[in-house]
């Protein structure tokens, strides 16, 4: 995709029938670090790699909770994801406020799909530039969407995006037929496996991922440092054993590979 | 009845066209609603009279009506008020149900959206003249609820409206109990609507009586109580006061 005469603005349409606008803010989200989503019947988990700006500042967050029933995980530019969590927290609550009754997810996201369209068809917008995975439950049980910022959604059985979304997808297409019948664990510990293909050969650490569920039984929530490390322990044995030496080698190699982020020194500070 | 926000500039010749777009009393009015929880759902009775006042105007009014495929809803009061929210949950219902989703209105939902329809209106100093009783089953479960025309709200396993309140629960207080048939729960509702049909002047001796299970509901035809006059005491009513009537 190379600039072209016809990508100034998001109301100008190529002679090939293409919105570019559109086109550059689904780039920003592939420029985000990943986010993973993977529903089963009755639960629904949502993942992240914790990616910092520098070794000095924390990591942002990019997996908001909209209400006990829905979660949301973003990839891009991270302060338009906030905005986006703001709308549907709001729309959420209204919803329950009038009817004291949770709003079924499949809802919200055409409300979501609907506020993203209006900014491809007006000339003093943009398009939000992060992509949103949103998981949740209403009656007819757990259900997985991705928001792009076109203003399409399509619902999932699992999903990736962000940089090296990839690597993780190959993972979550060899198995997704089995997930509608997984038990909440094996659901966990595929979404942390998923995450660790996109980190590329680092160490899977419990600091480097943010893990959330939620399901039919149980709001929405995040998983402490601990148990997530717990699962990551059951799969991770055989690099500890090495012992320390491989430990330490690991480590460095985790450094650099943090601040690189997709490996592209042109990735913008704002998008996380 | 529109609404208009009344000028308040000490004129009431001014005033009096702002007035007249907010509801000040009740013109035709239903009477009580009686409605018990039972082993299948929800029972719920009311008689067919409109009032104008002091005089039984209209004998064919049917005070309730299904909300959507999980709710009943019955009403006691202003009956254009009564139209009024049926048009309102009517719009409510046809957007539930274009989403056709899967999702839809039952009547926690319904009940919750008329306490803020009221709630509101009542803030305006513009109420609907009703009290309004919710019943209705979704998942199995039984719902049965009700609102009143300043807000107030509330789930009960029975409850009542108007004179309702005082002459036909305290027989339910008395003689509900849970999983009841629905033949003994169609029996307990006619001493209600007799009790009130006997001492409430605005009651007349043409009831529904409407149930709503998981099925679905319906409303049966109307019919009248027996009612017995011959006591002793009534024989010679102004034995007492010669020369009365």
């Amino acid at each position: 995709m190379f600039r072209n005469q016809y990508d100034t603005d998001v109301t100008t349409w190529s002679p090939t029938g293409r919105l570019f606008q559109v086109e550059y803010a689904m780039e920003a989200v592939k420029q985000g670090s990943a986010a993973i989503g993977l529903r089963s019947r009755s639960h629904v988990v949502l993942a992240s790699v914790n990616k910092a700006q520098s070794e000095l500042s924390s990591h942002q967050r990019k997996i908001f909770k909209v209400d006990d029933h829905i979660g949301v995980a973003i990839a891009g530019l991270t302060a338009d994801g906030r905005v986006l969590s703001r709308y549907m927290r709001s729309e959420s609550i209204n919803h329950s406020f009038t009817y004291e009754s949770p709003l079924p997810v499949g809802r919200l996201v055409v409300r979501l799909a609907d506020k993203a369209q209006v900014c491809t068809q007006r000339s003093w917008k943009r398009p939000y530039g992060v992509g949103l995975l949103v998981g949740g439950l209403d009656e007819s049980g757990a259900h997985l969407y991705y928001n792009c910022p076109s203003g399409n959604y399509f619902e999932y059985q699992a999903f990736a995006i962000g940089s090296r979304s990839q690597a993780a997808k190959t993972y979550l297409e060899r198995r997704f037929e089995s997930f509608n019948e997984s038990s909440r664990e094996d659901l966990i510990k595929d979404a942390i496996l998923a995450i660790r293909e996109t980190l590329q050969g680092e160490t899977l650490k419990s600091s480097l991922c943010t893990v959330s569920v939620l399901g039919v039984d149980e709001p929405f929530h995040f998983l402490d440092q601990e148990s997530i490390q717990k699962v990551i322990d059951t799969f991770e044995k055989v690099p500890e054993e090495e012992g320390d030496g491989g430990e330490g080698e690991a480590e460095d190699e985790a450094a650099p590979a943090e601040q690189g982020g997709a490996g592209d020194q042109d990735v913008a500070p704002m998008e996380i | 009845m529109t609404f208009t926000i009344p000028i308040d500039n000490g004129d009431s010749l001014k005033n009096a066209e702002a007035d007249s777009q907010r509801t000040l009393y009740p013109y035709v009015t239903g009477t009580s609603i009686v409605a018990i929880k039972y082993k299948d759902g929800v029972l719920m009775a009311s008689d067919m009279g409109g009032s104008y006042g002091s005089t039984l105007r209209y004998k064919n009014i049917e005070r309730m009506k299904a909300i959507g495929k999980h709710s009943l809803l019955g009403a006691s009061g202003e009956i254009s008020d009564f139209q009024e929210i049926l048009r309102y949950l009517d719009e409510l219902v046809l957007n539930d149900n274009m989403w056709d989703d899967g999702n839809s209105l039952g009547p926690k939902e319904v009940h919750n959206y008329l306490t803020r329809v009221m709630y509101n209106r009542r803030n305006k100093f513009n109420p609907l003249w009703n009290t309004l009783v919710l019943g209705g089953v979704k998942n199995g479960e039984s719902y049965l609820g009700m609102v009143s025309m300043i807000g107030v709200s509330f789930e009960d396993n029975h409850v009542a409206t108007g004179f309702g309140n005082h002459l036909a629960r305290p027989i339910l207080r008395d003689e509900w109990h849970a999983d009841l048939s629905f033949e003994d729960g169609v029996k307990l509702l006619e001493k209600c609507m007799r009790v009130l049909l006997y001492r409430d002047r605005s009651a007349i001796n043409k009831l529904q009586i409407a149930k709503i299970t998981e099925e679905g509901v319906t409303v049966s035809q109307p019919y009248s109580l027996k009612t017995f006059w011959e006591f002793k005491a009534f024989h010679n009513p102004t034995a007492g006061a010669e020369g009365s009537w």
